[in-house]
Order: structure tokens, then sequence, then C-alpha cells
């Protein structure tokens, strides 16, 4: 396999591989850091996770449109805009979602698996009502397309960088808010112990909502960096839901540190074998890995140690 | 290329006594009968079909719901205008289209089950629809065991034949050969990376292309890859590009990747203004998801294009937009469903009957003058004869015709050496 190439070509194959696994790895992150928090705080699925994140694609869309209509000489700039919305609107929707089904059925979590799944499927049939069943396309701003040629075959895309900051930027907001502030001890408090954790005056009630709002929002933002890399469509989300599933059950639920490597080893993973196999063949051997170790590992890479 | 005349004996002798017989009613029978009168219900429909003296009624069966609606949605549009022109002229044989439309709802087992409903139940006397390879696989054995009439819009992958359907889009080599020929000639594309979608559809098309490549044009493959359907991430096989440096992109990637796959490719460089890409899963439809400005200078083979400059195409875009909103786009698949109303009026006018059977028979060298992209007739395979065309991807998101084949190709879904 690596005689076809010569031995400068190998270099920057592994160079520009490296980076596109980068890319992968951060696309993973973000993909799977809202899920991870909503699952690793409540234990609810969220089945919809892909639909929150189509809504801050059409907040995107909506927000680029608005900007080309009435603000073109600050295009360049309507992707910040955006992504802010992007995380209220689907944290509102969430937080919604969150008071008028989710908590009903704290007690019952395999039904919540049954009634996101019928939310992901109520919101799709919604965005094709209200948006048009095609796909629209989300025009950015010129900066953010093209790449920075580092040598003659080595090339580095800038929303790939883009997209790795946002990663970075968002996950340490995370960490920070969960393992520096106030708020974050409650939450923690509430998955090691929700019944003490109420007991010592904690409001598990509204930690919970605004977890899952976080969460929600946190794949709003997603959905809106991803209009860069992939479509927007009623049915767009679900290009991403085995992933971040994959991602997060890998990872181990409740660890936001099992999220990070189980998404770094997947990403990597299947860009390498991408490379040298086929892309069929690549995602094929990424399910089988997965699947032979969660068999010897069922907990995921990294779990909490909490006495029961 | 005349194999048209090529005819059986048998299956000649067979159409002529039948268009005799379709005379009969019209030259002996009713000689003095004003010609806008509608002949009698009970000769024209003997089967049982769903047809009074004033209505005949047909169904359009196509996904509204589901991840295909993004696809299908231009046909319904396509078949609905079709039917409404022709009732403002007169109908078929007299009678008003009334249509019942069900959806599929992107799950091929219901697409099996509609079928079946608008077959046994409401007695439809054709249905339009279907999109995807799988939807029509199911509704296939529906369509021959209630005896029904198919007209099915998609360019697909070839390797089937039925009397009971008429394939309005082009089977696997009429997109295909002519494509590959010109991108030969006139970019000089030797060696090409080629990838696609994993499922049949891109597997088989890329079969045929490889074998044209390799024994037709003494080119190579510099590559051949398939991408699991809905997968977004293309950054790998991208770098691969870059290294093997092809000649030509040869693409069949549908669906939601397509959009991932133009945007990462711009994004990592590529420009399509200086690397040759031609693909055959691009429509005005899907440029509207990804953006003229990410694929711009692509270059897509398919029969027809939104922007043909010909006196019909010119009247078909006003209707269609006049119809259904000045923003929509129509692309090739569109143009393929408006055919197939059309083409079965005309049928059951030669036949001078509704009988599936005899429409069967009657749909061989029907022809179309006034289909938008420019004239076709069908082929006794029940495929049509079309032109192939090669457009360029403008900034807008319409295309740019730089090449049309001069004659109608013939289709062939089973094309010898191959497969």
């Amino acid at each position: 396999m690596f005689s076809d190439y010569s031995l400068a070509e190998l270099g920057s194959i592994f160079v520009m591989q490296g980076f596109a696994g980068l890319i992968l790895f951060s696309v993973f992150v973000l993909m799977a850091l809202g899920l991870a928090i909503i699952f690793g705080q409540m234990g609810v699925i969220n089945m919809a996770h892909g639909e929150f994140m189509i809504l801050g694609a059409y907040v995107t869309y909506f927000t680029s449109q608005f900007f080309l209509n009435y603000l073109p000489s600050l295009f360049g700039g309507y992707f910040f805009v955006a992504m802010g919305l992007a995380f209220l609107a689907s944290g509102a929707l969430g937080m919604f979602i969150e008071w008028a089904m989710i908590r009903h059925l704290y007690k019952r979590p395999l039904d919540t698996l049954l009634a996101t799944w019928g939310l992901s499927l109520i919101l799709q049939q919604l965005y094709r009502s209200f948006f048009g069943p095609r796909e629209v396309g989300v025009e950015l701003p010129e900066w953010m397309m093209g790449s920075i040629a580092l040598t003659d075959s080595v090339e580095v895309q800038i929303n790939g960088l883009f997209v790795m900051g946002l990663t970075t930027v968002i996950t340490i907001v995370v960490a920070l808010l969960m393992y520096r502030s106030r708020w974050g001890k409650q939450v923690r408090a509430v998955v090691q112990n929700r019944i003490m954790a109420g007991a010592v005056g904690i409001n598990t009630e509204k930690v919970d909502r605004y977890t899952f709002a976080l969460g929600c929002g946190i794949a709003g933002v997603a959905g809106s960096a991803f209009t860069m890399i992939g479509s927007t469509g009623p049915t767009s989300g679900q290009l991403y839901i085995v992933d971040t599933f994959l991602v997060v059950v890998f990872g181990g639920a409740a660890s936001l540190l099992g999220t990070i490597a189980s998404a770094f080893t997947i990403s990597q993973a299947q860009s390498t074998m991408e490379f040298f196999l086929s892309g069929s063949m690549a995602k094929v051997l990424t399910l089988l890995g997965v699947v032979g170790i969660l068999m010897l590992r069922p907990q995921g890479l990294f779990t909490l140690k909490v006495r029961r | 290329m005349s194999d048209d005349n090529k005819f059986g004996p048998e299956s000649q002798l067979r159409r002529k006594l039948l268009m005799g017989m379709a005379a009969i009613p019209a030259a002996a029978l009713m000689p003095k009968v004003a010609f806008a009168q509608a002949p009698a219900t009970s000769a024209i429909n003997t089967t049982g079909l769903a047809v009074t003296d004033t209505e005949v009624t047909v169904g359009i069966l196509h996904s509204v719901t589901g991840t295909m609606a993004i696809s299908e949605t231009g046909s319904v549009q396509a078949e609905k205008l079709a039917i409404e022109q022709i009732n403002a002229a007169g109908g078929v044989l007299g009678r008003k289209i009334k249509f019942i439309q069900e959806d599929g709802a992107s799950d091929w087992p219901t697409f099996a089950e509609k079928a079946k409903k608008l077959l046994v139940q409401d007695k439809v006397a054709a249905i339009m629809g279907c999109w995807t390879s799988a939807s029509r696989k199911a509704v296939l054995p529906v369509i021959e065991q209630y005896n029904g009439m198919l007209y099915y819009p998609t360019f697909y992958e070839g390797l089937e034949q039925s009397k009971n359907v008429i394939y309005t889009g082009q089977e696997a080599t009429q997109q295909i050969l002519a494509g590959l020929d010109w991108v030969n000639k006139t970019k000089g594309g030797k060696s090409f990376y080629l990838i696609g979608s994993d499922y049949i559809w891109p597997r088989t098309s890329m079969k045929i292309a490889r074998k044209h490549i390799e024994a037709h044009l003494g080119g190579s493959v510099a590559g051949e890859e398939y991408f699991p359907l809905g997968h977004t991430q293309f950054n790998s096989v991208i770098n691969k590009i870059k290294l093997k440096k092809p000649d030509v992109i040869y693409c069949a990637v549908v669906g939601g990747s397509n959009v991932a796959f133009y945007k990462q490719l711009k994004a990592a460089g590529i420009d399509l203004s200086k690397q040759t890409l031609l693909t055959i899963s691009v429509t005005e439809d899907e440029i509207d998801g990804i953006g003229g400005e990410n694929i711009t200078g692509a270059y897509a083979c398919m029969k027809y294009f939104q922007s043909l400059d010909n006196p019909n195409n010119k009247e078909f875009v006003t209707e269609f937009k006049k119809m259904w909103g000045e923003k929509t786009v129509i692309g090739d698949v569109t143009q393929a469903a408006y055919l197939g109303p059309w083409l079965w009026k005309m049928t059951v006018e030669k036949a001078g009957s509704f009988d599936v059977d005899k429409i069967a028979e009657a749909s061989t060298d029907i022809e179309f003058t006034k289909a938008p992209e420019g004239y076709v007739k069908i082929h006794k395979n029940h495929h049509l004869w079309s032109k192939a065309r090669v457009g360029q991807v403008q900034p807008d998101g319409q295309f740019k015709v730089v090449y049309e084949t001069a004659d109608l190709i013939e289709p062939n879904p089973f094309p010898a050496g191959y497969q």
C-alpha cells in the first residue's frame, strides 16, 4: 500500500492525513458534546439530537439571508452572530422540550428513547412543512472557504481550522462550567446522587432543565458550524446521529474526557483507514473495532468511579 | 443506429393489427360523430379501470415525506403541471385526468403497499411514480402482478425491462458513455478517479464507466471509491485525489453527501475550473443545496438542463415557475417526470383504449415533439431515445450547455460487454 507513493509524497500524506484526522476529531467532539452532557447528566438518550443541530443550521441559513439582504457590508462576520442565535434557538427549544416532555419520563429511560425518536420525526416534518423539503444552500463569507498552502502538496483548510478552533473554545468553556463553576458542582452532585443532591437543597429540576438546554444549545452551534462542511435539509440531522452515538457510547457515558478520547480514537482510525482502504471498508472496520472493544469494556473507555 | 427497423416480424404485425383495430371505431363505426365527441367508456376500458364518461383516474406515487422528499418533490410538481396542461387541452380521449396522490414516505415497502392500493382499490389507469431504484424494485412485482402501468422518471442503472414500465429517464449507458467520450476528446481526460455513493446505481454506473475508459478510451482508472449513503467527511479521499492527480474526477455521490463533498473539495483548494470534474448525479436541484459558488466549473452529463435554449423548454420553464414559484429550479429528473403523463396520454390516444395491455403494445415509437428536452421517442424496450448533454455549472446554479450529442442515443438497458 505504500509502494504507490514516493518518500516525499508519503511525508505529505502523513501531514495532510493527520490534519484531516484532526478535523474529523473536532467535528466528532462538537457533535457528541451536547449529547454526552445530556446523557451523562440525566441518562436521557436524546434521539432528536440531530434535529437540534439542524435547527442551528437553519438559523444560520436565515441569518445569512438576513445579512445578505439588509447588512451586506457586515456579511463577513455574520457567522458569529449566527452561531450565537443558533445556540439560543436550540437551547430554548431544548428547554421547552424538557419542560413539556422529558421531565415526565425521567423514571422511564427506555420511554425517553422512544419519545425523543418521535420528537425527531415531528421536528423533521415541521422543518419540511415550514422550510420546504429541498435542501438549502448556506452562503459562507469568502474568507471561510479555501485553504492555506504550507508547501506544494500540504494545504490546510480554513474551515477545518475554524471548526478546530471552535471545538477547542466550546470544550474549554464546558469544562470550566462543569468543573470550576458553582453550577457545574451542582450538576456533578446530581449526577452522582440525585436524591442526596436534592436533600442538600439543590433544585434538581432546574439543574436538569438547564443541562438539557445547554446540551441542545451546543448541538445548535455544532449544526451551525456544519453548514460549512455538510448539507442543510429537514433530514440532514440523521447524517450525524450514528457517529454521535458511537462516540458517546464508546467514550463511556458521563465522562467529558471519555468523549474526547473516543472521538480522537475513532476519527484517527477512520481517516487513516479511509486513505489506505476505501470509504465503506473504513466504516466497517471502525464499527467492528468499536464493537470489539465494547465487548471487552461494556462501560466504555472512561467511567466515573462512584460508590452506588 | 437504425436498430428500430429491426423489429421482430411478430411484434410488427401485432403492432399494425393493433393500430388497425384502434382505427376501426374512429373510421368505421362513428363516421358522422364530431371528432371532439368522446368514445364510449365500455369500448375503451374493458378491464374495469377507473374510467368514467368524463374522468380517468391516475396515481401519483412519490415520497413527500422522509429523506427522499428533497428529490421527489420536483417530480410531483412536474407531473401535476403536465396533468393540468393535458386537462386544459381537453384531457385524454375526452376525459379529464383526476389524480390520486399517495406518499411513499421514502420507505420501499410503503411504496409497494401504496402501489397495490392504487391498482386494486382505486383502479388507476396508470401510475406516475417512484424515484430511487429501490422503490422501483419494490413496486415492480406489484405492477406486474396486477397489470398496471408505471411511468418511472429517474435516470437509473439499467438491467431492467418490463412490459408494465415506461422508463422516461436515461438508462446508464445513455448517460455515461457520451459524457466520457466528450471529456476524453475535449479535455484530454486519460486518468479517471471514480467516486460514488455505495449502492446499486453508482456501482453499476462505475462498472460501465470503468469498462468504457479501459477498453474504448485507452485511459486508466486512478482510483475507485464508494462511501456509505449520508457520509459527510471526504477529506481523506480529497487528499488521495490531490496526490494521484487524475485528469478527471468522475462522480456519482448522491443526497446529502453531495453537499459535503463539494464544500470540502472547494475548501481543500481544488479549483474546479482547473481540475476537470464530471458528475452524473448533480442537477439543478442538488445545486440548490450545494450552493452554486461551491461547484462552479464542474461538468454534469444529463439529458436535460433548465437552461436549454429551445422554444419547448422556454414555455415549460415559464409554466413551471408560474405554477410552483419563481425560485423553483428544474432538474433532469423533474423534466423526465413531466414527460410521463404526456407520453401516457399520447399512447392512450394511439391505442384508442385505456387497457394496459394495449398501452404496453402501443407505446413503441410514441413520439413527443413538445418535450422540453427536445424530441423523444419510446423504444420498443420501453426506454426513451434521448440525447446526452454536458453542462458546466455557473455561479448562479444554472448550467451552460457545452456539448450535446448530434443524434438521439438508443437506449440499451442490457449493454453487452459492459457487465
